[in-house]
């Protein structure tokens, strides 16, 4: 940490501070430090287990309709609300429209039946363990993306470098490497009213002057940080492409980092979230409360994806979610916790247009104690493939500690 | 910063360390307050001068003798503090699952349009439970404040985050409240060992760390006949409570397999942590067998009925009684002993007095824990079987306490800096709750530390971009008399910046943070520069 604010304090980006204009310098500074094909990841954690079977649906398994018999969503053609054909055997939810024209392109991928090796049924165990990137081990205190960060040291790294459009920092972003939780962006800075000017700068005064090297260099970075994004004006951001934003927090979380993507302020890492998909009671089918979660989380996607335009070629969305929901619905027309659940894997890299990992099947003794979809990819497998093969870490080792991480096990979502 | 090292050389110097009236210099006193309590308020520096540095510390050693009617009169509002397990769930937790189940019996029923609307919005009922876990974090930031009892706050808070419990997961958000009051502050002056006993015991941690689920894979055993439901129970749970995230609360305990980490019923969470997070440190020296060792010692010991706040309770049908070897002891007698002897056998291990003597050197002199001191302390710890009061006193009467390389070597915890700063200013906090909430804005939220491990206690974990902003926009709002709640006017007529920082930063500022203050055009602003700046964010 030390040698990446020494190069703060007297590299290119630290003219940031005396008074250019910051959005120039940065970009240069940043494309000084790095290639021009940065790459960029944004993960999106859906808190409180997606129903993946009704999410990607397996309409080939007639298993799939007797467990569901008020809930399943229809095979293609059968119905006007009917599933999304994918490959003959998987079927989007017809909520899922927006997205389909990116697996139309082969840009999105998806993992199915992937989750974790460990057993929980607690939504809170189970967001630890995939944030954590430790299943089975509570004590691991960052998370798998803040070990990312560490691993894969960048010399010209700016505060940006990871940012969590979160009022707090999710366990997944969470260490020693410096990462910033900032809900709205135009409100990151001093807040005096009509001070704010004139006191900042007396803040900004004293950190620089600190003898105190760790206080010194971080005040520095809080500085840049501030005017940086006092540039990028969210309420003059202007989104490209026709991307039409929903108007939800979820969409509006994924315009921000559009808009900071754009900004050219060294973002390398981005995290979102989005709640609601605890569908115990009436979870609905094609229409009803999953669905309006769907709406919401693909029209979302959609919308960034459209408005990143041409970058789309060295990013990559990556969904997920803690579990999937049990294969039987419940007496409630809804679904209770389960185990396997599907991931989204989308990007110009991506060899899309494919559902990656066995299918386990959905009858009863193919379940995950007898009643759950059964994971055949381990979560670890697919972030893995993402450090590697699209953030070009060589070795994920200590990214994801306690475990072996083998290329040969990777669902092969990205071309060698 | 000559003084005080030549303070500190006189007093290091000398072998009766106790017996030695230890010169006052401000600088030295703000160290003193800055760590045995959180920070000085105005008038202390002069109040403990009056009456020695070490008397001071030793008066904090003995709370019980300190006199602290005025925090029972802050606390008296909040009337969950005095109730118990039971009685919380009875008043908060059970209305609420009685309203959800009839609500999703109704939906049940409901049509489908009806349901197809946005997740739930807060529900009163809902709202009346997380008053819980508000009023406990309220009551510990009012404690942190204003108690004169300082350094036993300091330890609870301590210790709290030792044996940490996240009052997310499920109804541990109803069972912080007994937690604290009954199982950690007691004994934070206490014996090791009973401490460590009250938190194995306690259905805060047994929900927590899962062992009380935790059973014998050739289990249950027949005989006692405690399988059933105790009298009282709710009907059989249908999916159960939900908590923030829909957090469902696990079934009973069940035999059946749940897959490889917990192979017939076995769980091994607490065991583990209990070595590597409570008592040795997970280079202390045991293996992977001694944690299987430590979960079969603990089986059985489970909850009376976590969903009505009930008690510890040993349930022999799901106990395994065949012999356990933990590091090296042999444990044959079966039955709730066992977990007892795995505890003794812990306690009076040499790496557990090391790791706590760490742990507590690192919270009080500095985040690279001078070994010399750490010696002593857990030599103290072994030779008074545990005695957390001595320890204590050990590290807050030893040389490397009073060294210069201890001087403002820690930098603040949120906490700690919240706490401090409305104690700097003389705030009048008539209603914590905006506190609460800021804690939550600084990234630590009271209650709500996800891992086992706690929250850190060292400067890489709390200082970054958006935690200092976050900082100094707090100092804003506090001293402009913007947080709602909290009263700070003695602040606009008293203040001169001299004065305020010889109180608060024992006049030891940088010449640029001097003059910045002395610049500013109002008093509030004077203070806010005061406390955003990188001097008051060590200790």
């Amino acid at each position: 940490m030390i040698s990446r604010r020494i190069f703060l304090r007297n590299g290119a980006f630290a003219l940031v501070s005396v008074g250019f204009a910051p959005s120039f310098l940065a970009r240069t500074a940043f494309a000084q430090g790095r290639s021009a094909r940065a790459k960029q990841l944004i993960a999106i954690f859906q808190r409180g287990a997606s129903d993946g079977l009704n999410v990607v649906v397996p309409f080939g398994e007639a298993e799939y309709y007797k467990a569901r018999p008020s809930i399943a969503i229809q095979q293609p053609g059968a119905a006007e609300n009917a599933a999304l054909d994918l490959n003959g055997f998987f079927g989007f939810n017809p909520r899922l429209q927006p997205l389909k024209p990116l697996w139309d392109r082969r840009d999105l991928a998806i993992v199915h039946a992937c989750g974790s090796p460990d057993a929980t049924r607690s939504h809170f165990d189970a967001q630890d363990y995939m944030e954590s990137g430790t299943p089975g081990v509570k004590s691991t205190e960052d998370g798998w993306l803040n070990r990312y960060l560490q691993a894969r040291r960048v010399e010209a790294a700016t505060p940006f470098r990871a940012v969590a459009l979160t009022s707090q920092l999710p366990r997944m972003l969470a260490g020693a490497a410096p990462a910033l939780a900032v809900n709205q962006i135009g409100q990151f800075g001093i807040r005096a009213g009509q001070a704010s000017d004139m006191v900042g700068a007396s803040f900004e005064a004293e950190y620089a002057a600190a003898a105190d090297r760790v206080l010194n260099g971080t005040g520095r970075e809080a500085f840049d940080a501030i005017k940086m994004l006092k540039v990028a004006d969210p309420t003059k951001y202007q989104p490209e492409n026709g991307a039409d934003y929903p108007r939800s927090p979820f969409g509006q979380a994924l315009r921000q980092i559009a808009q900071l993507t754009k900004a050219n302020v060294g973002l390398e890492v981005a995290f979102a979230d989005v709640g609601g998909w605890d569908t115990h009671v009436n979870q609905g089918a094609a229409q009803g409360q999953l669905a309006g979660r769907l709406d919401d989380f693909s029209r979302s996607i959609a919308a960034l994806v459209a408005d990143l335009g041409d970058r789309m070629a060295d990013t990559v969305v990556l969904t997920m979610s803690e579990f999937g929901r049990a294969v039987n619905e419940n007496g409630n027309r809804g679904t209770d916790h389960g185990h396997g659940n599907a991931m989204l894997v989308i990007g110009g890299g991506v060899r899309g247009g494919h559902v990656y990992g066995k299918w386990p099947g959905l009858a009863v003794e193919q379940r995950y104690d007898r009643r759950d979809l059964a994971v055949t990819t381990d979560f670890r497998d697919v972030f893995g493939e993402v450090v590697v093969r699209h953030l070009g870490v060589n070795d994920p080792k200590p990214i994801f500690p306690g475990y072996n991480v083998q290329t040969s096990k990777f669902p092969g979502l990205f071309a060698i | 910063m000559k003084p005080f090292i030549s303070l500190v050389v006189l007093t290091s110097g000398l072998a009766l360390i106790s017996a030695t009236p230890v010169p006052s210099d401000d600088r030295m006193i703000v160290h003193v307050l800055n760590r045995v309590a959180f920070g000085p308020r105005a008038g202390d520096v002069d109040r403990v001068k009056a009456i020695g540095v070490q008397r001071y510390i030793d008066e904090q050693l003995h709370p019980e003798r300190i006199p602290d009617a005025a925090m029972s009169a802050r606390l008296s509002g909040l009337t969950t503090l005095g109730m118990s397990s039971r009685e919380i769930a009875e008043t908060y937790e059970i209305p609420q699952l009685q309203a959800r189940r009839e609500k999703k019996q109704e939906a049940a029923q409901a049509s489908m349009s009806d349901a197809a609307k946005p997740p739930a919005m807060p529900d009163p009922l809902q709202q009346k439970a997380n008053r819980v876990v508000i009023e406990l974090a309220e009551q510990k930031m009012l404690r942190a404040v204003y108690s004169d009892r300082q350094l036993q706050e300091v330890l609870t808070d301590f210790w709290f985050n030792h044996f940490n419990v996240d009052a997310r997961k499920g109804p541990d958000r109803f069972l912080l409240t007994e937690y604290e009051r009954d199982v950690i502050r007691p004994h934070v002056l206490g014996k090791f060992r009973d401490l460590l006993e009250a938190t194995a015991k306690s259905p805060a941690m047994l929900f927590y760390l899962d062992n009380w689920m935790s059973a014998d894979p050739n289990g249950p055993h027949p005989g006692t006949g405690l399988g059933g439901r105790a009298r009282g129970d709710l009907p059989p749970p249908g999916r159960g409570a939900r908590g923030r995230f829909g957090v469902i609360m696990p079934p009973r305990p069940r035999p059946s397999p749940q897959g490889k980490n917990a192979p017939k019923g076995l769980n091994e969470n607490y065991g583990r942590e209990l070595m590597e997070l409570h008592t040795l440190s997970v280079d202390g020296g045991y293996t992977q067998k001694d944690v299987t060792e430590v979960a079969r010692a603990f089986t059985g010991w489970t909850i009376q009925n976590p969903r009505l706040g009930g008690g510890f309770r040993f349930e022999p049908r799901i106990h395994d009684t065949g012999e356990k070897i933990v590091l090296g002891h042999v444990i044959k007698s079966g039955g709730e002993g066992d977990g007892e002897q795995v505890l003794d056998i812990l306690a009076k291990h040499p790496s557990t007095a090391r790791f706590i003597a760490t742990k507590l050197v690192r919270r009080f002199v500095s985040d690279t824990p001078p070994p010399s001191l750490v010696d002593r302390a857990a030599a103290r710890f072994r030779e008074t079987d545990g005695d957390l009061r001595e320890v204590t006193r050990t590290i807050l009467t030893s040389p490397e306490f009073f060294s210069p390389e201890a001087y403002r070597a820690k930098v603040k915890t949120p906490f700690e800096f919240v706490a401090s700063a409305l104690r700097a200013t003389g705030a009048d906090v008539q209603d914590a709750t905006p506190l609460v909430r800021t804690m939550q804005q600084l990234g630590m939220p009271l209650y709500m530390c996800q891992p086992p491990t706690g929250y850190k206690d060292t400067a890489d974990a709390w200082v970054n971009t958006g935690a200092l902003v976050n900082r100094m926009n707090f100092s804003l709002t506090l001293a402009s008399n913007k947080l709602p709640g909290v009263v700070v006017d003695s602040l606009q007529s008293q203040v001169d910046s001299q004065s305020f920082t010889r109180a608060i930063l024992g006049d030891d500022v940088s010449e640029t943070t001097r003059s910045t203050v002395a610049k500013a055009t109002s008093a509030p602003q004077m203070a806010a520069l005061t406390l955003g700046a990188p001097e008051f964010q060590r200790r």
